[in-house]
Parts: C-alpha cells; sequence; structure tokens
C-alpha cells in the first residue's frame, strides 16, 4: 500500500503549480521563502522614494488651477525653451544614429589597434560627471578654445549658442545607439549577408537592404533612448550653452531658474508638462524594445 | 570572414578613420583638456586646488552621499530582483515601469520633487519647521536626491541575470531545508556577485557624479552643501578654471576608474559564459 514516492518534490510542486493553479490569485505559488518581505519592502520603498515624491509635483500643478497652470506652460518664454530642447535633442539624437551606427559597426566588424580602448571608452559619457563634460566642452569650443578658434575661422560660433548645446547632447548620446545596436550586429548570421552576395547584391546593396532593416529596431530604441536623454539633461548643457531666454535656454535650464525666483507655478508647470513628455517616451522605448525583441527572434 | 562580407580595404580603412577620429575629437579630447587645465601651472598650484578647505568639504560630502545612496539602493536593488525575478505575480510589468522611472525623468525634475514636498513652501515645509527639521538645502535632501537619481542601477542589472538563472538551484536548497537566508548567501549570491558588482560601480558612479538633481535641494552653501560636481560648478562661475578643473580631474579619475572596472567584469562575465 505505501509504496514509496520516488518523485522530487519539487519537481511534484513545481508540475502541480505550473498548472495555471494560481489563476485568480495574486501569484502563483512557490517553494521559496521571502515573497512577503522582499514586494513588501520593494513597494514600500519605491512609493517613499519615487511615486510619492512624483505624485507631490502632479498635486501641486492641480492645486494652482487650470488657468494659471495654463498660463505658465505656454508663456512664450516657456515654448522658446521647449522650442530649443526640441530641436537640439532631436539633431543630437540623429547624429548620435548616425555615428552610433558607424562607431558599432566598426567596433564589431573589424579589428584594428586600440578597438577594446574605443569599446571601453563609449561608455564615457554614462560614466563622466555631467559638470566635467559641461565645463571641459564649454572650454574646447569656446571661440578661443583648442576647437572653437578653427570654427571661429569661418565665422562659425559653437559655444554659447544652441550649436554648443548639440554638441553636448551629441556627447551624452553617443554611448545609447552603440550599445543597443551593438549587440544586434554581433549576433547577425553572416549567411545573410553571404546569399545576398551570392545572389549578386554588392556591399552597398546589402547594408542598405539586409542590414539595416535588421538593425532598424535597435536605431530606433537607441535613437529615442538618447533624444530622451537629451531632452531632460542639464549639468553638460548649461555651461556651453549661453543660457539666453529664448535663444539658447532649455526647458530644464527653465525650471531652476523659476524656482531660485521662487515661482514655483510655472517650475511645476513646466515640470509637469515635461514629465508627461517623459512618461511619452518611456511607452514609446517600451514598445520600441518589444519590437526589437520580436525581430530579433524572428531571426 | 568570407568573401563577400566585408568591404575592400579602402572603405575598410576610412570607416576606422572616420571612428578613431570621432572617438578622438568627442571622447579623448575632453579628458586630455581637463588634465592639462588642471595642470596648466604645474602640480604644486593643482595640489594647492584640491586641498583648499571647500575642496575637502565637498569631496567629504559626496562621499558621505554616496555612502549613504549606494547601500540604500543595495538593499532594494536585491530586494526588488529576488521578488521579480525568482516569483510570478500579477503587475510585474508595472512594478518593472515604475522602477525605471527615475532614469526616464529629468535630474532637475527629481531635485524638484523633493523640494515640493520638503521644501518652505512644500506640503511637509510647515511641519518641518516646526520640529526645526531642515531636507532642503541641506545634507538629507542631497541624500534624497541622490538616492532617487541612482533607484534603478542596482535592481536593473540584477533581475535579468536572476530570471535568466531561473529558480532550480533556490528550489533544491529550500527543498533540502536551507531557510531564506541561506538559499540566498549559499545559492544566490554567488550566483549573481558580479552583476551586482556590476551595479554599484555604475551606481557609485552616477551617486558621486550626479549634479541636476542636488543642485536644485543643495542651495549651494559653501563648506556645507556642496558637493564635487556643485564646487567644479561654483569655481567654474568665479572664474577660477585651474581649481574648477582640478576639482574636475578627481571626478574624471572616479569615470575612468569606473570604466576600468567596469571593461574587467565585462570581460569575466563572458569568460564565465564560454565555459557553460
Amino acid at each position: 500500500m505505501s509504496k514509496p514516492l520516488n518523485v522530487d518534490p519539487a519537481d511534484l510542486s513545481r508540475d502541480y503549480f505550473r498548472a495555471k493553479a494560481w489563476r485568480g490569485h495574486f501569484r502563483r505559488p512557490s517553494v521559496l521563502p521571502g515573497f512577503g518581505l522582499t514586494f513588501g519592502f520593494t513597494l514600500f520603498y519605491l512609493t517613499l522614494i519615487v511615486l510619492l515624491p512624483l505624485a507631490a509635483l502632479f498635486l501641486k500643478s492641480i492645486q494652482f488651477g487650470a488657468e494659471a497652470f495654463w498660463m505658465a506652460a505656454t508663456a512664450p518664454r516657456v515654448l522658446a525653451a521647449f522650442r530649443v530642447s526640441f530641436g537640439c535633442a532631436l539633431l543630437a539624437a540623429s547624429l548620435n544614429v548616425v555615428f552610433g551606427l558607424l562607431l558599432a559597426w566598426v567596433l564589431v566588424r573589424y579589428r584594428f589597434p586600440g578597438r577594446r580602448v574605443c569599446d571601453a571608452l563609449v561608455d564615457l559619457p554614462f560614466a563622466l560627471p555631467t559638470a566635467v563634460a559641461g565645463i571641459s566642452l564649454a572650454a574646447l569650443y569656446a571661440p578661443k578654445g583648442w576647437l572653437g578658434q578653427y570654427f571661429a575661422d569661418w565665422g562659425i560660433k559653437v559655444a554659447f549658442t544652441p550649436l554648443g548645446i548639440m554638441v553636448a547632447l551629441l556627447f551624452v548620446g553617443i554611448p545609447f545607439v552603440v550599445r543597443t545596436v551593438q549587440p544586434v550586429l554581433e549576433n547577425f548570421d553572416l549567411s545573410y549577408e553571404e546569399a545576398a552576395t551570392t545572389l549578386g547584391a554588392n556591399r552597398w546593396q546589402i547594408f542598405s537592404r539586409v542590414l539595416l532593416p535588421a538593425l532598424l529596431p535597435a536605431t530606433l530604441t537607441g535613437f529615442a533612448l538618447a533624444f530622451a536623454r537629451g531632452l531632460g539633461e542639464y549639468g553638460s548643457v548649461i555651461f556651453i550653452a549661453g543660457n539666453m531666454p529664448m535663444v539658447s535656454e532649455i526647458v530644464p535650464l527653465l525650471i531652476v531658474t523659476k524656482l531660485e525666483q521662487y515661482d514655483y507655478t510655472g517650475a511645476t508647470a513646466i515640470a509637469v508638462v515635461m514629465l508627461m513628455l517623459s512618461f511619452a517616451m518611456l511607452l514609446a522605448i517600451n514598445l520600441l524594445q518589444a519590437w526589437a525583441r520580436r525581430a530579433e527572434q524572428r531571426r | 570572414m568570407t568573401r563577400g562580407t566585408t568591404e575592400n580595404p579602402w572603405v575598410r580603412r576610412s570607416l576606422i578613420g572616420v571612428a578613431l577620429l570621432f572617438v578622438a575629437i568627442m571622447l579623448i579630447l575632453p579628458m586630455v583638456l581637463v588634465l592639462s587645465q588642471a595642470l596648466a601651472h604645474g602640480v604644486g598650484d593643482y595640489w594647492r586646488a584640491l586641498s583648499d578647505k571647500d575642496a575637502i568639504s565637498a569631496l567629504k560630502l559626496t562621499l558621505l552621499a554616496a555612502a549613504i545612496a549606494v547601500p540604500a539602493n543595495i538593499i532594494f536593488g536585491v530586494s526588488a530582483a529576488w521578488c521579480i525575478a525568482k516569483f510570478e505575480f500579477k503587475g510585474k510589468q508595472l512594478l518593472l515601469t515604475f522602477i525605471d522611472l527615475p532614469f526616464a525623468v529629468s535630474p532637475v525634475i527629481s531635485g524638484l520633487v523633493y523640494v515640493l514636498l520638503f521644501g518652505l513652501n512644500g506640503w511637509c515645509g510647515e511641519w518641518l519647521r516646526e520640529h526645526d527639521m531642515k531636507i532642503i538645502y541641506a545634507v538629507p535632501g542631497i541624500v534624497l536626491a541622490t538616492i532617487f537619481v541612482t533607484f534603478p542601477f542596482v535592481a536593473r542589472e540584477l533581475i535579468p541575470v536572476m530570471q535568466e538563472q531561473g529558480t532550480d538551484e533556490e528550489e533544491a536548497a529550500a527543498t533540502l531545508g536551507a531557510n531564506g537566508w541561506q538559499t540566498f548567501w549559499r545559492v544566490t549570491l554567488p550566483n549573481i556577485k558580479w552583476a551586482l558588482l556590476y551595479g554599484v560601480i555604475l551606481c557609485n558612479a552616477r551617486a558621486m557624479g550626479e549634479f541636476g538633481a542636488v543642485s536644485v535641494v543643495s542651495g549651494h552653501i559653501r563648506g556645507m552643501t556642496n558637493t564635487l560636481p556643485l564646487h567644479v560648478e561654483i569655481l567654474y562661475n568665479e572664474y577660477q578654471g585651474l581649481a574648477a578643473f582640478a576639482v574636475a580631474s578627481l571626478l574624471m579619475g572616479l569615470a575612468v576608474v569606473t570604466l576600468i572596472l567596469k571593461t574587467i567584469i565585462e570581460a569575466r562575465t563572458a569568460r564565465a559564459e564560454e565555459h557553460t
């Protein structure tokens, strides 16, 4: 009668619970301990540090009333700042796509002296404090700086103009495109290119018709990440931007300026608009990443 | 490489050339400039700029903020990774998105939300003043802002690694009678130690280098609420270029060390993956 069970109890429980036994419950039962503790702490800490403060921002903006909010968010200086921020971030992210694709390609496909150093250096904008990048770029591109003097010869002012903002955002955005495209390129099967060659395609045709479509999802993700970062970037930009209202003033700086003038309505209204944009970007990036994953799996 | 999957040598060389030029101008030149400006008047002046009393108090505050923010986010990261990677529950995707939020928010807004909460006109401002406590324009605000901006780093590194490893080993340990702590310390931690270290290094670099969020809550009181990046800004705006770049070179050293450690860990992880 009492035949010993010749099964691993862990397997038994797993098979039992895998049968969707947790439908209608909050979580799937598990033999592992600590869910309550870790989930509770995670939720508590997340709420305290992130969710409550962000909620406070939205509540504050409601307090001001719709009319004050609208006035503050659509003042000419605010709209100009949004134009500057959007324009510079968009252009910088586009340049990042060009140079990011090139860098990823060269790092993955070619072997040359200094390749590993270059690969490591791509992450420099992540690791270098933004204030350091800011003063360094400002000094480089100032009219008498190491690089600025050559631009000055051509009558081009880089530092203290919107062009300077773009340079700073170009710097900040480099790793995003490289690091999203690089893994896709590393996993790309060479046989596709071989097949295209056999069928008579030249290198350019292969690049534009075989490689580029495969890299598109990752490239767009990198673009969106660089753009989102560029919109909110503060430290590396303010030193090189010149910060002239209506001309070279970015949105994050305007928030700081309003705050320093104790204009809480203005600062909060701009911040809420900015935050909505960030959330929209986050959603777009999540969708892009899901698309990129699906594209990767298809191959 | 097979024929037909590479470019002719001239195309290849010029692509490498452009890439190297880009790296040299955009990434290496800024670092060279920092060093050359910092050492423009010799090592003596460089050293004097670094041993200035405001610079040292800024360094201390930066170390203090990181010493609180990094461990706090390690505890959170491990805890979040444990419940997300080892259990199935509803709303997991939403929780993951929330954890990512601080990366999507402009650093300036990260500071602003705390001003709105704890500043004089904020939700808790009145109460804090009555109890003689100060968060904004004081050290607690700087620590809070630092925690906010470095919030996702550890969790984001751990979650994918722990998800990939699954729950088999932990379930085996639990079945053999190990309790939760034993399972974590002896089974899980050895598996995730490199990912954890990687997350900690990135978290620390950002914690010590954060500028925007900290700038909003700091109030820029010299010797009191000034961190190293904020001190760089003050010196630069006062046209003390040499001192600004000297302090900046310290932070650049931190970035270089971070990159080196990161590269070493990545190489180790790649080798470990080849073994399996």
